[in-house]
């Protein structure tokens, strides 16, 4: 051992590099041990961004969540009581609830009415057709959230469109302020998000669904298979990892929405509409409870991964 | 034949009504901005006397020429320091994949579901202790920081695509690391860095939860953020609302229309790798 450590030395020493032997240790970096601090010197800026804005604020919110504090006076240490009291108390539960409940809107139509389109079409997204319809299609995803959520709450009110055209073909009877309705302010909101992501699933589904080889297509329907059995058993498989990512995207789009409910009706009436994220804010900056803000917090990150992952790894590439 | 025919037509129409459901809302904002300030107008109708004057009211009203200023200030503060340290990292982890440094990337991937929420009240305490809070820094620097995971996994998926032969002719010529990077992959990321830029650029431009929790003076928030303090004021005066609404989208509309190929790529390639 000493023995070629002295040899590569002697070498060293012959080849007249420039490297100086300072201090005990300056034994010539091997090859590998170079390129990972040449890249860790590359990884570092990023790396420190992470930290200081990411990384540490998700550890602050972690020991936030095991106290009791008005975020200006003196802090109580009390465990994990915050995390007991977002997993029994019936108001925190209802604002997960409604969470989930908007997936049901956030994923289900954008993707359910995606795959429609993208099944009829096909491949008939050549030509300036196509350039008009993917450009208005992705409106929604260049807006800001908040001004969608003002759009809809226009489009939503007691004098909006909606009304107006419920009224226009005889349906005026249903007519209401859809957004201050206990019954319809939830699902309302999941329309926005809806309409929000309804473009972005059927251009990625479009998207996918034209590199399909068409002859699949063909063979089937000479086996006598009919549109429905082709969705079943050609088009969704063929779309597994398009269809993972739109749910992906939508599902974090629904558990951690903010912007459109904060806009469209503050969580109202009651907390028919309250999702974690408002809630989160609420109770950190209006009601100053940073403790329990902070534990419905770390909730929200783990329900989101818990979604995610199952998902990822339905959806991940077949090799 | 006719049934593919058949096909294109119903395929036109499906796409038609999707359109027009995307289009509505806008055109509905559109009709009420223009009606009398202060009326409730209905939802859609054309008004039989369009006040143009409302834009120009929600002009002065939003102090649009210090919002446009604002946000671009925040967009120079955060986009071009988020891609430069982005790329960088990219490469680096690229170069370091097989081995030791792997796990190095599965602490950025970690963040790429991180709901802002979770992070937005120690955020403030943070952005506070450092002094910045109130002002624009308090978003340039923890957008920065948020955009890392997306940023890293983004340009590191396009850095393990080029073939590692060039960056080692490189190193033969006797280039040195940083000069390699400059000067041999920077030029071919070029697309990536691109796309990157356009969604960086939306993102933040768009953020709301950041400028509405850190940053009390409107006019030292980003574009959303202050459409959020606008409604708070002008929320029971419809036509002024939506004409307001409509101008503060107008910078990135424009943006979009003109860059409408790069957009829709990037946003349809962020969302595949995102």
């Amino acid at each position: 051992m000493s023995e070629t450590t002295l040899n590569k030395a002697t070498t060293r020493r012959a080849e007249g590099s420039p490297r100086r032997l300072s201090g005990r240790h300056a034994p010539r970096l091997d090859r590998d041990q170079r390129k990972l601090l040449i890249a860790a010197g590359f990884i570092a800026p990023a790396l420190i961004m992470y930290a200081a804005f990411v990384l540490v604020p998700l550890g602050m919110s972690l020991f936030y969540s095991t106290l009791r504090w008005d975020g200006i006076g003196r802090w109580r240490f009390v465990g994990l009581r915050n995390y007991l009291i977002v997993l029994t108390d019936p108001d925190l539960l209802q604002v997960i609830g409604n969470a989930f409940n908007l997936i049901l809107y956030f994923t289900l139509i954008p993707i359910a009415l995606g795959l429609a389109v993208a099944t009829v079409i096909r491949g008939h997204m050549a030509g300036p057709f196509g350039t008009v319809t993917r450009t208005v299609l992705f409106l929604p995803q260049v807006i800001p959230l908040v001004a969608a959520g003002i759009a809809w709450s226009w489009m939503f009110a007691s004098t909006g469109l909606v009304n107006q055209m419920l009224t226009a073909v005889g349906l005026g009877s249903l007519a209401r302020g859809w957004l201050g309705d206990f019954t319809f302010a939830l699902p309302a909101v999941g329309m926005i998000g809806a309409w929000v992501l309804l473009g972005l699933c059927t251009m990625l589904l479009v998207t996918g669904i034209a590199k399909i080889d068409g002859s699949i297509y063909e063979a089937a329907e000479l086996d006598g298979a009919n549109k429905w059995q082709e969705l079943i058993y050609i088009t969704i498989p063929a779309l597994r990892q398009e269809i993972g990512v739109c749910v992906t995207i939508t599902v974090i789009a629904a558990l951690a929405s903010f912007d459109i409910v904060y806009i469209a009706t503050a969580g109202g009436p009651g907390i028919s509409t309250m999702v974690p994220g408002l809630e989160i804010y609420r109770l950190a900056f209006a009601h100053r409870q940073v403790g329990l803000a902070s534990a419905l917090a770390i909730v929200l990150m783990l329900l989101v991964l818990l979604c995610v992952l199952p998902i990822q790894w339905f959806a991940r590439p077949k090799r | 034949m006719i049934e593919s025919k058949g096909n294109a037509l119903v395929a036109r129409a499906m796409l038609i009504a999707l359109m027009a459901v995307t289009l509505l809302p806008f055109l509905s904002m559109l009709s009420a901005a223009l009606a009398p300030s202060g009326s409730y107008p209905a939802g859609l109708q054309w008004p039989s006397d369009p006040q143009w004057g409302n834009f120009v009211k929600a002009f002065e009203v939003a102090n649009m020429t210090k919002l446009l200023w604002s946000s671009s200030l925040i967009v120079g503060g955060v986009v071009p320091v988020s891609v430069l340290i982005a790329t960088m990292a990219g490469y680096g982890l690229s170069r370091i994949d097989k081995g030791r440094g792997k796990w190095l990337y599965l602490i950025f991937v970690l963040g790429l579901t991180l709901p802002l929420e979770a992070v937005i009240t120690p955020l403030y305490y943070e952005t506070k202790a450092l002094g910045i809070l109130n002002t624009r820094m308090a978003l340039i620097l923890p957008l920065i920081g948020l955009f890392m995971p997306f940023s890293v996994y983004w340009m590191r998926a396009h850095f393990l695509n080029v073939p590692q032969e060039l960056g080692e002719a490189a190193e033969v010529d006797g280039a040195s690391d940083w000069k390699q990077f400059w000067l041999i992959q920077l030029p071919i990321a070029r697309p990536a860095i691109m796309s990157l830029s356009i969604l960086l650029f939306l993102w933040t431009w768009n953020q709301f939860l950041l400028p509405v929790v850190l940053v009390q003076d409107p006019e030292q928030r980003t574009m959303a953020g202050a459409l959020g303090a606008f409604q708070g004021q002008w929320g029971t005066d419809v036509p002024l609302l939506c004409a307001g609404a409509l101008l503060i989208l107008t910078p990135t509309l424009i943006l979009f229309l003109v860059f409408q190929r790069q957009f829709v790529a990037a946003l349809l390639q962020g969302s595949v790798k995102g």
